[in-house]
C-alpha cells in the first residue's frame, strides 16, 4: 500500500504504515528523541489524514516489527480472532473512530469485536482521537476480573496500596499499609517495590503481607513487584504468593532486555494458579508498562512508543491479568516532557488497554525534573475517574520515599471517590464498613477503628512524645 | 482522633514515623490534606525543582574547593567544561546530547594533554569529575566535604586534573577519562532529586573509561548526603571499589560491592507491629 496525500500543490509521502503511525502520533519528546516525530505541526496530521484512510485489514497484512524477528508479532497475529474481527473488517482507522463514538459500538457489541482488534488497530484509532473521545469510549469497555474481591465493575475505582520503605523496614512498611488501609485504600493489591530485589527479601515481605491480610480478614490481595523469576522460585519455596508480577514491553528485545520472555510469563502464570490462592476468581498476573520503555532499551524497531506501548498490551492479554498499568510519568521528561505530554498518554494506555480487553490501571504520577506537579495529577487522576479506569496508586502524602517519583495519595483516591461517586471493590467496601473505616457517602470514621487501635496501644510509648 | 473547630482530623498513628518517613498520619480535612502538609509537600517539591534548574554555581565551587587544604594538596588543577547540551531544556529531553562534550571541551582537554609543561602528559590512577546532573545543589553542598574526607583515604592514587562539566549526565566521565588517560574514573553528579532528597549525590566508577561504555560497565554509590549515606561511609565503599578494580581491572556488573552484605541482617527482625 502507498501512503501519500496531496494538499494543493504539495504531495505528502510516507514510506510505510511504520511512518505514517509515528508521525500521526501527538506530539511527546520520546518520539523526537527517536527521530521518529513529524517534522511539523502540519505533517502531523497530513500523516493523520492518511492513516484514517487506512482499512483497519492492512494491520494484518503490514506487520510494523517482522513476523519472524518478534514473538510479540507472532502473538498478534496468530492469536488475532477473525470472527470478532469480521464486526469491523470492512472499516478504515478513520470509519472505527465514528464506529467507536457510535450508538451502534455498545459495551456489548465493544465486548463482541476485542478479540478482533490488534494493539496496532487500537494505536491507530487513539492517534486520531481527541482527549474527550478517548475517555467516552473507555468509559463504555467494561473489563471485570477477580482474585479475592472483584475489580472493574462499571462505577468503581480500586487503589493500589504502595508502602515502600527505602530499606524495607518491616514497621516502616507495615505503617504504610496501616496508614493506607485507615484511608480505605488497597482494595487493587497491596503491592510493595522491594529496596532489596531477591528472593529472600521477596519471601520476606510476601509472608508480611500476608500475615497482615489473614489477621484482618481483607478481601483483597498482596504482590512483591520484583522480577518474574524470582517470584517463580518463591513459589517454590513454598512462599504465599497471591500475584505475579512483571514489567513488560511491547517488542521481544525488549523483554529480553528485561530477562523474560512470555514462555516465561507462563510458567510463572502455572505455578500461581497452581496454589489456587484466589476465593472469588483467578487472575494471578499483574503487570506494568509504560511509554518509552522499548526506546530506552533501545528495542523500539523505529516505531513511536505509543505503538510500542500498546503492543505491549497483546503481551498482557494472553495471561488474563487481574491487574495492569501504565506507569505513565515516571520514565522522565526526555520521553514525556510535560503534564500535557503525560496526560495524554495516560489517556491513551487507558484507552488502548479497554479498548483490548485489559483492567487497566494508572500509576497517576512524575517525577521532579518532568515539568508536572500536583495540579497536572488532579487533572489526569479526574480525567481518569471519568473514562472508568480500574485503579490508581495510594500512597502516603503522594510521596514515594523509595522510588523517588511522586504518585497519588491515599487522599486523593478519596477525593476522587466524592467527586465522582466511584466505589471500591464490593467485597472490600463491605470489609471497610465492617471494620468501621468507612461508611456511606465516603466518609471516613473520626474514632480508630477498634482492631487497629489494639495493635497501636501494644507498642511501646515513643520517647520525647505524647 | 482529634477534630479541631476547623474540621481537622489528626491521626493518632502519626507517631509510627519513628517507623518510617513516608508522609503517614498526615490527617485530614474533610478527606483532602490540611493545609498545613498541602503547604509542605509544595516546600518540598519547590526544592526539588529549584534544585533541578538552578545553574552550578562553578566559580564558587571552585573557589570552594581551592580554599580547602585538604583538596588543594592532592589536586593539580581543575578544568572547567560543557557537554553537548547548550540548555537546561534541551538537556532534559535530549540525554545522548548530556553524555558527550562539545567540541570546545575536547579541545581544551585535549590541549592541555598535549601542551609540554601540562601534568596531564601521563597516565594517571584516577580522575575525578564533578557534573551538575539533575541536583545542583547536591553538588554544590557536598562536593567539598566529601572530597575532603575522600582524598586523605586515597594517596596511593595519582590524580588527573579535576574536571567540572556543566549539563552533564554520567556517561561524559567516560569522555572525560579517555582524553584524560585516566585508567579509572569516579563522576560525582547530582541525582534526580527526590521529594524529601533534593540533594543526592551519585558516585559512579568506571575502570579504563572510553566513549561508548553503558551503565553495565560501572558501579554506583547512591545517596550520598548528610541526611542519607554519610561523607565516611560513602568514602570507605568508595575505596573498596577503587581498591577491587585496580586488582581485578574492571568496573560493573562483575565488580561485587561486599561492603554491604550486612543490610539484611540489620533492619528491625521479620515481625511487624500490625501481627504482633
Amino acid at each position: 500500500m502507498k501512503y501519500s496525500y496531496t494538499a494543493g500543490q504539495q504531495t505528502w509521502h510516507f514510506e510505510n504504515l511504520a511512518e505514517v503511525m509515528a508521525k500521526a502520533t501527538p506530539a511527546r519528546s520520546g518520539d523526537r528523541l527517536a527521530g521518529v516525530i513529524a517534522r511539523s505541526a502540519e505533517e502531523r496530521v497530513i500523516a493523520q489524514m492518511v492513516l484514517a484512510d487506512v482499512p483497519l485489514k492492512q494491520f494484518l497484512n503490514e506487520a510494523l516489527v517482522p513476523y519472524e524477528d518478534d514473538e510479540v508479532t507472532r502473538l498478534i497475529i496468530d492469536e488475532h480472532d477473525a470472527q470478532s474481527f469480521s464486526a469491523i473488517s470492512h472499516l478504515t482507522v478513520g470509519d472505527f473512530r465514528n464506529w467507536l463514538l457510535s450508538d451502534m459500538a455498545t459495551p456489548e457489541v465493544l465486548e463482541g469485536v476485542r478479540a478482533g482488534i490488534t494493539p496496532e488497530m487500537a494505536a491507530a484509532v487513539s492517534k486520531i482521537m481527541r482527549n474527550q473521545d478517548l475517555i467516552l469510549v473507555a468509559k463504555k469497555c467494561y473489563v471485570k476480573t477477580a482474585f479475592r474481591n472483584t475489580i472493574g465493575l462499571p462505577g468503581h475505582l480500586s487503589t493500589r496500596l504502595q508502602p515502600n520503605h527505602p530499606t524495607d523496614d518491616v514497621n516502616g512498611i507495615a505503617a504504610s499499609i496501616l496508614d493506607g488501609l485507615l484511608y480505605g485504600n488497597g482494595d487493587a493489591v497491596i503491592g510493595i517495590n522491594p529496596a532489596t530485589d531477591n528472593v529472600a527479601q521477596a519471601i520476606k515481605l510476601m509472608k508480611l503481607m500476608d500475615e497482615v491480610i489473614c489477621k484482618y480478614e481483607i478481601p483483597t490481595q498482596s504482590c512483591v513487584l520484583t522480577h518474574v523469576t524470582n517470584t517463580i522460585e518463591c513459589i517454590e519455596a513454598g512462599a504465599p504468593v497471591d500475584l505475579v508480577f512483571q514489567s513488560i514491553g511491547g517488542t521481544e528485545a525488549t523483554n529480553s532486555s528485561f530477562g523474560f520472555n512470555i514462555a516465561t510469563l507462563a510458567e510463572a502464570q502455572d505455578a500461581a494458579l497452581s496454589l489456587k490462592r484466589g476465593t472469588v476468581g483467578n487472575n494471578v498476573m499483574y503487570f506494568e508498562t509504560g511509554q518509552g520503555s522499548s526506546l530506552s532499551a533501545n528495542a523500539h524497531h523505529g516505531l513511536d512508543q505509543q505503538t510500542c506501548e500498546v503492543r505491549a498490551y497483546a503481551v498482557a492479554r494472553k495471561f488474563n491479568p487481574l491487574l495492569i498499568n501504565t506507569v505513565v510519568g515516571f520514565i522522565g521528561p526526555e520521553y514525556l516532557f510535560d503534564g500535557k505530554e503525560i496526560i495524554r498518554a495516560g489517556l491513551e494506555d487507558h484507552f488502548c488497554a479497554k479498548l483490548l480487553g485489559l483492567p487497566m490501571g494508572c500509576d497517576v504520577c512524575y517525577t521532579n525534573h518532568a515539568e508536572a506537579d500536583q495540579n497536572d495529577m488532579d487533572n489526569l487522576l479526574t480525567l481518569l475517574g471519568v473514562a472508568g479506569c480500574s485503579f490508581v496508586m495510594g500512597i502516603p502524602g503522594s510521596d514515594d520515599i523509595m522510588l523517588n517519583y511522586q504518585t497519588t495519595s491515599f487522599h486523593d483516591a478519596l477525593y476522587a471517590r466524592r467527586v465522582l461517586g466511584s466505589q471500591p471493590a464490593p467485597e472490600f467496601a463491605q470489609w471497610l464498613a465492617r471494620m468501621q473505616i468507612m461508611g456511606d457517602a465516603f466518609v471516613l470514621n473520626d474514632a480508630l477503628p477498634e482492631a487497629f487501635a489494639r495493635s497501636l496501644n501494644a507498642l511501646p510509648p515513643v520517647a520525647g512524645q505524647h | 482522633m482529634k477534630n479541631n473547630s476547623t474540621g481537622v482530623v489528626e491521626n493518632p498513628w502519626r507517631r509510627l514515623r519513628e517507623f518510617t518517613d513516608a508522609r503517614i498520619g498526615l490527617g485530614r480535612a474533610g478527606v483532602s490534606l490540611p493545609t498545613k502538609e498541602l503547604l509542605e509537600f509544595q516546600l518540598s517539591h519547590a526544592r526539588a525543582r529549584d534544585a533541578v534548574h538552578f545553574p552550578l554555581d562553578c566559580d564558587g565551587l571552585i573557589t570552594a574547593i581551592e580554599d580547602s587544604e585538604v583538596i588543594n594538596s592532592r589536586v593539580s588543577d581543575i578544568h572547567r567544561v560543557h557537554s553537548r547540551a547548550s540548555d537546561r531544556m534541551e538537556y532534559l529531553q535530549r540525554p545522548d546530547l548530556g553524555r558527550r562534550l562539545n567540541e570546545h571541551s575536547r579541545s581544551l582537554l585535549q590541549h592541555d594533554i598535549s601542551s609540554p609543561e601540562s601534568s596531564v602528559s601521563s597516565e594517571h590512577d584516577l580522575g575525578i569529575v564533578i557534573v551538575d546532573g539533575l541536583s545542583s545543589l547536591a553538588v554544590q553542598q557536598n562536593i567539598v566535604p566529601f572530597l575532603e574526607t575522600l582524598l586523605p583515604q586515597l594517596n596511593e592514587y595519582s590524580l588527573a586534573p579535576i574536571t567540572m562539566v556543566e549539563q552533564g549526565r554520567v556517561a561524559v566521565g567516560d569522555e572525560v577519562g579517555e582524553l584524560l588517560n585516566a585508567r579509572c574514573v569516579i563522576v560525582l553528579i547530582g541525582e534526580r532529586p527526590g521529594l524529601s532528597s533534593p540533594d543526592s549525590l551519585g558516585l559512579y566508577l568506571t575502570y579504563q573509561p572510553h566513549v561508548g561504555l553503558t551503565d553495565a560497565a560501572r558501579n554506583c554509590i547512591s545517596n550520598i548526603r548528610p541526611a542519607g549515606l554519610s561523607y565516611a561511609e560513602a568514602a570507605r565503599r568508595t575505596q573498596y571499589l577503587l581498591d577491587e578494580s585496580r586488582q581485578l581491572k574492571l568496573s560493573g556488573v562483575n565488580l561485587k560491592d561486599r561492603t554491604q552484605d550486612d543490610v539484611i541482617a540489620t533492619v528491625s527482625g521479620n515481625k511487624n507491629f500490625l501481627i504482633s
